[in-house]
């Protein structure tokens, strides 16, 4: 290859990563700055943190993100996992289709649009909203994207494997757990993060899911972001992506481990 | 295709996510499509439902001849309604190809550097997806803003006297789409690009092709399933976008996801925001079921 076509890989992709990255560091920098404004830099300064320390309504309100992200996370990873298990395994039974669709349909659907169907129904059912319904919300929302990422995973391993066992006299649950299951425990754990992070990311279907008692992070950020930039803002944003980045390189490194391992 | 009969366990297995999507996605999809033909009252829920769960056969019949399509006919009829949708496909439009005209150069410079480089770059191009959404298009407000990074510097550099109004415009949301969706975009085209086979750009050079030509009518053809898939994946969901167009967008900026959410929450007219959402939802569906079923019979064709 040329060196002109060298030149015009290396610059695009410089190019690509300056927009992509850009916004995200220039927002941290500004977490520091002592100054209250964009435009000025007033010296750097953590105090916008140690603010943020003493705000309890942005605590309190991290920790219902955290406690829906988990348990929301947790029950999407099994019952994507189960409904993978369906589509992967079953064949084809009778109704498929309409679980097929009905699973992947909040894929493209917009969120506004799920988050109306969920508050009309719970309306509707004289369901008082809060924590639990803001849990179903996330449920609903991320079991699409877990079930895919199983769903992948389950056709990758070989059946051959489990009708081994199963020969050997495991029954069908027992191959599963000990034969399937270690195989798709790395997409498990990536399953369970991204729904981990969509849920903790989502705005739209908390705004709708959830009661006066359970008011989440990006809820609480909305609020205050309509108001203008705030440095408070960005030291809270500047601490989630770090929280981001660490969760991304953890799994990255378990992944290479399960590599390294044979998994 | 033969369906075959499950057992108990199979069927325990299935009825678990089956019943949780049918309780909290199917029945509150058919409580919209109800309440999008029912009537909007000032009480709590606001709307009047035509069609009660009582009702005998014959009752339902009765009520459905005089079936109320008011909401429907008025998102045709009031401007609204009818101009958001416009201006969010336009909007959507613009860009998923302003998406596209970043991400493909992108893609192809990742597809065409070192094999043992390309997942450590690719890694790094989707990491920012895992990250806020929220964030990310808020990281924008600071940059877009009358005294923001971008004016700032470029006063600074001499370049423009005042500020240049790029906040709060139609523009801001085109490009927070682009920021905000560009790894849709990009995995997709990647994958493409990086299964092409490099003998057939090799076979077109041999066989006289300039570069351009290779590109066009090699590279690019062979990497339409991507263009197609990207596009998709950036397009429905913008339409439907509302973080975006409220935080970047100005007063005039118009999509109905926002109006969506207004009509639900500040004008409390139920009716007509479950009307509008269903027929969003079929204009978005109809698409995507049509190019399902185009790539199903090409398959068909194919055998």
């Amino acid at each position: 290859m040329s060196l002109s076509f060298h030149i015009a890989r290396v610059g695009t992709l410089i190019a690509g990563f300056v927009f992509l990255y850009a916004p995200i560091v220039i927002l941290a920098g500004m977490s520091f700055n002592a100054s209250r404004l964009v435009s000025v830099w007033g010296g750097f300064s953590t105090k916008w943190y140690a603010a943020l320390f003493d705000n309890e309504l942005l605590i309190a309100s991290a920790k219902i993100s955290l406690a829906a992200a988990l348990l929301s996370a947790t029950i999407a990873t099994f019952l994507g996992l189960l409904a993978a298990v369906a589509l992967a395994r079953f064949g084809a039974f009778r109704s498929r289709m309409l679980f097929f669709g009905a699973i992947h349909a909040p894929l493209v659907l917009p969120e506004v649009v799920l988050g109306l169907a969920l508050l009309s129904c719970f309306v509707a059912l004289g369901i008082g909203r809060g924590f639990a319904t803001l849990v179903i919300g996330h449920v609903t929302l991320t079991m699409c994207f877990t079930t895919v990422a199983l769903l992948a995973a389950l056709r990758g391993c070989d059946p051959a494997l489990e009708e081994a066992a199963m020969d050997l006299g495991a029954t069908p649950v027992q191959a599963f757990a000990l034969v399937a299951l270690p195989q798709i425990a790395p997409a498990m754990a990536s399953a369970f993060l991204l729904a981990f992070t969509l849920s903790l990311d989502d705005l739209v279907i908390a705004s709708f899911a959830t009661g006066p008692g359970a008011t989440t992070l990006p809820m609480r950020i909305y609020s205050q972001v309509r108001l203008g930039v705030s440095p408070q803002i960005n030291a809270i944003s500047t601490l989630l992506l770090g929280l981001v980045a660490l969760a991304l390189g953890g799994s990255a490194l378990a992944m290479q481990a399960g590599k390294r391992r044979g998994l | 295709m033969i369906e075959r009969r499950l057992s108990l366990g199979e069927r325990l297995t299935l009825a678990i996510p089956y019943l949780w999507i049918a309780a909290f996605f199917l029945a509150p999809m058919l409580l919209i499509a109800k309440i999008s033909v029912s009537q909007s009252v000032l009480a709590r829920p606001p709307y009047e439902p035509r069609f009660h769960w009582r009702d005998s056969l014959s009752e339902l019949w009765s009520k459905a001849q005089t079936l109320t399509l008011d909401n429907y006919r008025a998102l045709v009829g009031d401007s609204l309604y009818f101009d958001a949708y416009v201006s969010s496909l336009w909007i959507a439009a613009v860009a998923t190809l302003a998406t596209l005209f970043v991400a493909y150069p992108f893609a192809l410079a990742m597809a065409r550097s070192p094999r043992r480089w390309r997942p450590f770059l690719i890694g790094v191009a989707a990491a920012p997806f895992w990250t806020s959404f929220l964030i990310r298009v808020y990281a924008w407000i600071a940059l877009l803003k009358d005294e923001g990074v971008i004016n700032n510097a470029l006063i600074a550099l001499d370049l423009i006297s005042a500020p240049i109004e790029m906040f709060a415009t139609t523009g801001a949301v085109i490009v927070g789409i682009v920021y905000s969706y560009l790894p849709f975009m990009l995995l997709p085209i990647y994958a493409a690009l990086e299964g092409q086979d490099p003998s057939l750009r090799e076979a077109a050079a041999d066989l006289g092709a300039s570069p351009a030509e290779i590109f066009l009518r090699v590279t690019l053809p062979l990497s339409r399933d991507g263009v197609i898939a990207g596009a998709l994946l950036v397009f429905i969901p913008a339409v439907g976008e509302f973080v975006i167009p409220d935080l970047l967008g100005g007063s005039d900026t118009l999509m109905i996801g926002r109006t969506l959410w207004n009509d639900f929450f500040a004008n409390h007219d139920w009716p007509a925001a479950s009307a509008a959402a269903i027929a969003l939802v079929s204009i978005l569906l109809a698409p995507l079921l049509l190019w399902e079923r185009a790539r199903l019979r090409e398959e068909e064709g194919r055998r």
